[in-house]
């Protein structure tokens, strides 16, 4: 069990008759980077949104370090440091950078109290410390709302790392992300990953960049887990091509 | 500390106003008291209309039951409430000094303090539904709360309650009701300011831009929403304390739970002055009670149509309000407010130092 921080098994979800995922199990390993492809539609985002509790599945199970939590609400999910990003980039848009980032410490042991205490120094040093990873201290005391849709995105992935989750799940992370710009936010993810030891969890449609920085990937298609393996196994994999091709 | 700050200024200017006005215009004593009156009404519903985002039709519920309650309290003392609402009553009933300021002084606390139980009860209720909803939601409690206290023969039902006189001479009665309501908004500024300044006014505003992502992010939105109502509660169930008493009679429908007159205000008021604001909903009930006053006074018989059209014009054309059109004109002047301001870049230590391409 301590490999894996995510378990999900035989999960189903369907909306009205649509089948989005169809007994869906995968292991997401501690500390590692995994990776999650698919065609357009097929269950991808759905999966994402069951594991964080963003909606009740119809059935399965889902752990996280061996905890159920199929049945919590997402908060309570996100307060166990399981966390998630958007794939329409979700900001505090009139709210300014640091503010945005200030708000998003971790609320695992709040009490009633803390909700009148003031960011400390501390906090607000880490806050700027992070807004410099990503690029965004210059831009600091702009409103969140006014920054390009590729600062936006970098300002969640900060945001997200405030959170300080052990476990990341992030929805398409380059997309509508200026090219050039990529491989910044590519060595960012890998850092996140080896120097805060956070489990990152990735959507993605680039297929050179999830190639690029996951350990393990899977691929689903029509709501169902089609394939898993190694970055290179996965390439060569016969049915990816296939649902890649629309084969199927 | 610097006690004339900029930041200072204003509150130090509404204390030399505040306490020199009944002084300088003894003739318009009870209009000034009940602007400030207005002040506690705006500030309060802008905690959640403003910065939170959630427009409440029944903040008056608060205002209403804090009346009711106090009233309880100064006779239920002393006397039997029924038997004092009762129309049936010959006797004349006086209360002395003590017997008063004893039962106004102790309900005035539990006032404040019903109200807001009463936001906690609602606030279970009525926080599952956001937008429209929420309005509307929050409005059917204003209207029921008014009907039921009119059906409700212990309380005078829809004849309501003579309150208990105040002890004392005509100007001493009117500067005591001011000096109260005028120290009521002294204070409410005064709290939203600090509040605005903790995580608090931080976790408003995360609600009211993406409520859906502050959930994800673990914040307790539902323990914010609920407290910050709470505490807009205590201010307004103290108001409709002082209002009661104030007024000398208080009754369900017009004078405690007034839905088309004050708690409509609330929402033009702030609007009017720019929500989200610390001063916005300051100015917005100084124009809109100056306004409201004037109109009264010399187009008697029109004021409401003037204000329906301030109403209109303020909704359809400047729905930005003052503050914030005075924002959009000087941005410079309002700088954004943040906790802490460096004007080096952070030393940065061997983890997470920035990436040498940088962003954008």
């Amino acid at each position: 069990m301590n490999d894996a921080i995510i378990a999900v098994d035989k999960v189903t979800k369907s909306y009205g008759g649509v089948v989005a995922n169809d007994a869906v199990s995968l292991t997401v390993p501690r500390g590692r980077i995994t990776g999650l492809i698919g065609p357009n539609g097929s269950g991808k985002t759905t999966l994402f949104n069951s594991i964080v509790g963003y909606h009740p599945i119809d059935s399965g199970s889902i752990r996280l370090d061996g905890q159920e939590i199929s049945q919590l609400k997402g908060q309570e999910i996100a307060r166990l440091g399981l966390l998630r990003t958007f794939q329409t980039t979700r900001i505090y848009g009139k709210m300014d950078c640091i503010q945005n980032m200030l708000i998003s410490v971790p609320h695992r042991e709040d009490r009633y109290s803390d909700m009148f205490s003031r960011a400390s120094g501390k906090v607000a040093e880490h806050a700027d410390h992070l807004l410099a990873f990503v690029g965004l201290y210059e831009k600091r005391h702009l409103r969140a709302g006014s920054l390009s849709f590729g600062q936006q995105k970098l300002l969640e992935f900060a945001m997200a790392l405030m959170n300080e989750p052990t476990v990341l799940l992030l929805d398409e992370p380059t997309a509508g992300i200026n090219p050039t710009l990529i491989n910044g936010l590519l060595d960012r993810l890998k850092r996140a990953n080896s120097e805060l030891g956070i489990t990152l969890f990735i959507i993605e449609h680039n297929m050179r960049a999830i190639m690029n920085i996951a350990s393990k990937i899977y691929c689903m298609a029509h709501g169902e887990m089609l394939a898993e393996g190694e970055p290179g196994e996965i390439q060569r994999d016969q049915r990816v091509i296939d649902a890649y091709l629309g084969e199927n | 500390m610097n006690l004339l700050s900029r930041q200072n200024l204003p509150f130090a200017l509404i204390l030399v106003v505040g306490i020199a006005a009944p002084f300088l215009f003894p003739d318009y004593m009870n209009e000034i008291a009940i602007l400030w009156l207005m002040i506690v009404f705006a500030s309060t519903w802008d905690i959640l209309g403003g910065q939170m985002g959630y427009n409440s039709l029944g903040n008056i519920v608060f205002f209403g039951a804090g009346m009711y309650i106090c009233a309880i309290i100064q006779i239920g003392l002393f006397y039997d409430v029924g038997m004092y609402t009762s129309g049936a009553r010959t006797t004349h009933i006086v209360f002395t000094s003590s017997q008063y300021f004893t039962g106004f002084a102790i309900g005035l606390v539990v006032a404040g303090i019903g109200a807001a139980a009463i936001a906690i009860i609602a606030g279970w209720i009525v926080f599952g539904l956001r937008g429209p909803y929420f309005a509307i939601g929050t409005l059917g409690l204003a209207v029921a709360s008014g009907e039921l206290m009119a059906s409700w023969d212990w309380v005078g039902a829809a004849s309501g309650i003579s309150m208990p006189v105040f002890p004392g001479g005509p100007g001493v009665q009117r500067l005591f009701f001011y000096f109260l309501l005028f120290v009521l908004a002294f204070a409410v500024l005064l709290f939203v300011r600090w509040l605005y300044s903790t995580n608090f006014g931080l976790a408003l505003n995360a609600i009211r831009d993406d409520e859906e992502k502050a959930e994800a992010m673990g914040l307790h939105t539902l323990r914010y929403k609920r407290t910050a109502w709470a505490l807009s509660a205590v201010f307004l169930g103290i108001a409709g304390a002082i209002f009661g008493n104030m007024n000398g009679f208080i009754e369900p429908r017009d004078i405690a739970f007034p839905v088309a007159t004050f708690n409509l205000f609330m929402v033009v008021m702030v609007l009017l002055g720019g929500k989200g604001t610390l001063w916005g909903p300051v100015i917005g009930a100084v124009i809109f009670h100056t306004v409201k006053e004037v109109t009264w006074t010399y187009f008697l018989g029109w004021q409401f149509i003037a204000l329906g059209v301030l109403i209109v014009v303020t909704i359809v054309y400047f729905q930005q309000g003052v503050a914030g059109w005075l924002m959009e004109q000087f941005p410079d002047r309002f700088k954004p407010r943040t906790a802490v301001t460096r004007e080096r870049e952070p030393a940065l230590g061997s983890r997470l130092a920035p990436h040498p391409e940088g962003a954008e």
